[in-house]
């Protein structure tokens, strides 16, 4: 009998960890001036003075893709979780409108908090306020007895997607930030506005995020086989579901805040390591941390590099990948459930 | 004297404003196996709900050796009553082996990473109702009669006092059948309390000392088996006329006829 120890699940989130290392040595060291991959890291961790190529990967391409770390590690472990509670491996922030939800906030903020004079960092609570006000109505609208079938889910991300859609549009109309490309990075996602003042806010909503969701990865497999059988092994549903709620939100609303409707990272990630490692979620969740992470990292690297001088959003990337994934997923559940 | 294993001391239910049980008392002492019938939507599997808190009480109180389990613990209860339901879906490809692991989730904390001596437990149980070799399958590709067996596992390794089966045997062939009671007797003999929930009241009838009608969410009967399976309680409780008769080594038999007219349809 395959079991899985706590060694095994070290070993594999140490080999991952190596893999996000690698991945933003690439980030750093990739560009227009670029850098030898090993030099960048031994730059990162040296901060020696040597040359303009090594000061660039620095100071420019540093912030962008540690916050692009910290953007794929939100969305992949968010979607990992939403996939564990409303048990659908569909489920995905972007897919579900959590995502979109957490964007009205974040440009509400933006807009009232240019016109009142608040500063940025009004953004990501706004947006954190967005995506726990939209998983919420999720679960009132949509989830029997904490389970969200297919279709619920794809009618109900419908729907709310386009909603957050409209409602982005009609507040950036109102505060008229329909000027420029903002609104159009908002509405793909993208790291190319990234501004360094936020890394710090958001690395505390994704460490509170993950903190709180760390503790209950074994009440998520225990969840798995359902909500009475979960409470049936001693786990408190209710309160499982309140905390990882509350820690789904915060990473949403962080990575949204600074990167906008990043799609499909969720839904990818977390479907890959499960064909790799297995379903069990104290692996399936660190593991999703750090392989969102260098997927994102990546996706990035490659949305800047790939058309030469000119940047593509990196939610094109994402989404283009995640969608025909989303398609394959659903035939494939529609195939092993007969139904819906 | 010794409190029962499992008592229910006149429990009601209600969903809305319909009453689903509606003052149920029965007890089980330990070392007993007691078979639980009743026509669907008769109030068994709230009656299960209700001994592992899954529902809220209107009235009454479920105990555990003496202890209500309203007091006890979500944990320390799933330590003491363990549930075999009908079936689970499983959204995610766990192992055979992972799903009845969970059932020492109980007896860990935090990330709960099993001891060699809990993956032992499993071995063991798995072994108990022969599905050694499925242990390394996905739950996905697992039949239902598989599943269940699967859940028995999982059930024993949580290794509780009071056992609760919800038609335990209702996907299994014939063998699988006699293996499952086989294991529900053996877990009584070493002084668990096993209740069961069963539609094939002549099996029922040879697996357990004692049997409980349950119709419309009251007990219409509950005692030996002979004394139980009469065809007059039988009509009344199922709308069914059925014969009973007495097998060769003298337990009832239980052949249905045919359905009653239900006055009103």
């Amino acid at each position: 009998m395959k079991v899985l120890t706590a060694r095994a699940a070290a070993l594999r989130l140490a080999l991952l960890g190596a893999l996000l290392l690698a991945s933003l040595a690439l980030g750093l060291a990739a560009g227009p001036s670029a850098l030898a991959p090993g030099n960048a890291l031994r730059e990162l961790f040296t901060r020696g003075d040597s040359g303009v190529a090594a000061d660039i990967a620095l100071r420019v391409r540093l912030p962008r893709v540690v916050l692009a770390a910290a953007v794929g590690a939100a969305l992949a472990v968010a979607g990992a979780l939403f996939q564990a509670l409303l048990r659908n491996p569909l489920a995905d922030p972007y897919v579900l409108g959590v995502s979109g939800g957490a964007a009205v906030g974040g440009i509400v903020a933006l807009s009232l908090g240019s016109a009142l004079g608040w500063g940025a960092a009004a953004v990501t609570p706004a947006a954190f306020a967005g995506a726990l006000a939209t998983t919420a109505a999720l679960y009132a609208v949509a989830a029997v007895r904490g389970r969200v079938s297919a279709t619920h889910l794809l009618l109900t991300g419908v729907v709310f997607n386009a909603f957050a859609s409209a409602g982005i549009v009609f507040v950036a109309s109102l505060a008229g930030l329909t000027e420029g490309t903002s609104l159009f990075l908002w509405l793909i996602g993208s790291l190319s506005a990234v501004r360094a003042d936020a890394a710090p806010i958001v690395g505390a909503f994704l460490a509170l995020g993950l903190g709180c969701a760390l503790p209950l990865l074994r009440d998520l497999d225990l969840l798995s086989l359902g909500e009475e059988s979960a409470a049936q092994l001693g786990v408190d549903v209710a309160r499982v579901q309140r905390v990882l709620l509350l820690s789904t939100s915060l990473m949403v609303g962080a990575a949204v805040s600074v990167a906008g409707l990043i799609g499909f990272v969720g839904l990818i990630v977390p479907h890959l390591l499960r064909l790799r490692l297995g379903p069990d979620h104290r692996l399936l969740v660190p593991a999703s941390a750090l392989a969102g992470a260098a997927f994102l990292v990546l996706c990035d690297t490659a949305a800047r590099t790939v058309l030469g001088g000119r940047e593509l959003p990196v939610g094109a990337i994402t989404a283009l990948a995640g969608g025909p994934l989303f398609l394959y997923l659903l035939r494939r559940q529609q195939l092993h459930s007969g139904a819906p | 004297m010794t409190a029962p294993a499992l008592a229910f001391e006149d429990v009601a239910v209600r969903f809305g404003t319909r009453e689903v049980l509606r003052g149920v008392s029965l007890e089980l002492a330990g070392g007993e196996v007691l078979g639980l019938a009743g026509p669907n939507g008769a109030g068994k599997t709230t009656l299960f709900r209700a001994a592992t808190r899954v529902v809220r009480l209107d009235r009454g109180a479920v105990r555990i050796a003496g202890t209500p389990v309203r007091t006890l613990p979500r944990r320390e209860l799933a330590r003491r009553v363990a549930v075999v339901p009908q079936d689970v879906a499983v959204p995610f490809p766990f192992r055979a082996g992972e799903v009845v692991l969970m059932g020492r989730a109980p007896h860990r904390t935090g990330l709960g990473f099993e001891t060699p001596a809990d993956v032992e437990r499993v071995r063991a149980c798995l072994a108990l109702v022969g599905i050694e070799s499925l242990a390394d399958r996905s739950m996905l590709e697992l039949s239902g009669g598989e599943r269940q067996l699967v859940l028995m596992a999982r059930a024993l390794a949580q290794d509780p006092e009071v056992l609760l089966l919800d038609e335990p045997t209702a996907h299994l062939d014939l063998r699988h059948r006699a293996v499952v009671l086989e294991r529900v007797g053996e877990f009584a003999r070493a002084g668990g309390a096993a209740l069961v929930v069963s539609h094939d009241l002549t099996l029922a009838a040879r697996s357990c000392s004692r049997l409980a009608l349950l119709a419309d969410g009251v007990l219409a009967a509950c005692g030996a088996p002979a004394e139980v399976l009469r065809p007059e309680l039988l009509a009344r409780v199922f709308g069914v006329e059925a014969e009973v008769f007495d097998a060769p080594d003298g337990a009832p038999l239980v052949v249905p006829r045919r359905a009653m007219q239900v006055p009103g349809t």
